[in-house]
């Protein structure tokens, strides 16, 4: 092999094994602290004791979009026991997230993210993205890409349970 | 009864769905001889060869989160100024250069952005054009199975 190519081979190799995988099941909840759309401070840390179900998504996401009146319907239905959705959009800028605000009659928080948040969830890579929190602050699932309504459901209602 | 609330869920947003795009060209714009497979441009990268060049027509908090080595970030395909940098960012090339373009934002069938950007460069004349095809998303089609990723910036 080629001087070039082996050192090529080695990059690709290093590189490989150094990209961290994104967050998994029983890990403890990134946390942050930022103000949402209507100017609330949402703090991760206050969810302490609360089901948190945190919905990453951006305006051009037509997937993401279908989802939010089932999510709007979850929070309505387990809110008395103790479910918290929380909106991030990935949008590139606050005026597109901002834009969709008025498209549903949403009774959770939105706030936007960014680089450096996506980074400490492990990289948002692909939307849409969800993730369910238990009381404890610990990850209990995250779904990736297009998700079965049904499976977001059965792990509120046993987490909310 | 489940069913029967999604379905109603999905009818009462409807309206409501259309997401926010100044150019609604979908993944369907991409003919099958255009697309390049995740593992077609892995091995083209690790075989050190004459390497094209990797554009992500994307939106930029993918970009600065990963992507793929040496790719430069060329901009949203689905709005004006994504695609005047898109053309801008291959405006000095010949049109038989081997070029990339991939997205990754979302399933590629609700892709907003691949199909214009794909356009574009074809209508500009460029006849060495190869779309990278990921299924899902960026994260589960690349780095997810091991390939070589830029993170960060």
């Amino acid at each position: 092999m080629r001087w070039p190519a082996l050192l090529l081979a080695m990059i690709w190799t290093a590189q490989a094994d150094a990209a961290p995988a994104g967050l998994t099941p029983g890990m403890p909840v990134p946390q942050f602290s930022r103000p949402d759309f209507a100017g609330n401070l949402v703090e991760m840390s206050a969810y302490r004791g609360k089901v948190v179900l945190i919905d990453f998504w951006a305006s051009w996401c037509a997937p993401c979009l279908v989802e939010m009146p089932h999510l709007i319907h979850l929070q309505n239905r387990y809110r008395s026991r103790g479910l918290r959705v929380i909106g991030i959009s990935m949008d590139d800028s606050a005026g597109a997230a901002k834009a969709v605000v008025g498209r549903f009659p949403f009774n959770y928080p939105l706030l936007l993210g960014d680089t450096k948040l996506g980074l400490r969830f492990g990289g948002i890579l692909g939307l849409p993205e969800e993730m369910l929190v238990g009381r404890d602050g610990k990850i209990l699932h995250v779904w990736r890409g297009e998700i079965p309504a049904a499976s977001i459901d059965a792990a509120v209602k046993a987490a909310t349970g | 009864m489940r069913a029967r609330r999604q379905v109603l869920s999905f009818v009462c947003a409807a309206p409501f769905l259309k997401p926010f795009a100044a150019h609604a060209v979908g993944s369907d714009a991409v003919p099958g001889a255009a697309l390049m497979k995740p593992a077609e441009l892995a091995d083209l990268l690790k075989g050190g060869g004459p390497q094209p060049m990797i554009l992500q027509v994307g939106f930029e908090r993918l970009y600065a989160q990963a992507h793929i080595p040496g790719a430069l970030y060329a901009g949203p395909g689905n709005q004006d100024d994504g695609l005047a940098k898109l053309k801008s960012q291959v405006g000095s090339f010949p049109h038989d250069r081997a070029i990339v373009i991939y997205c990754g934002c979302c399933p590629w069938t609700h892709c907003p952005n691949i199909g214009a950007a794909y356009t574009a460069l074809h209508d500009a004349g460029f006849t060495n054009l190869k779309v990278l095809y990921i299924a899902d998303n960026f994260g589960a089609d690349w780095v997810d199975k091991g390939y070589p990723v830029t993170r960060g910036g």
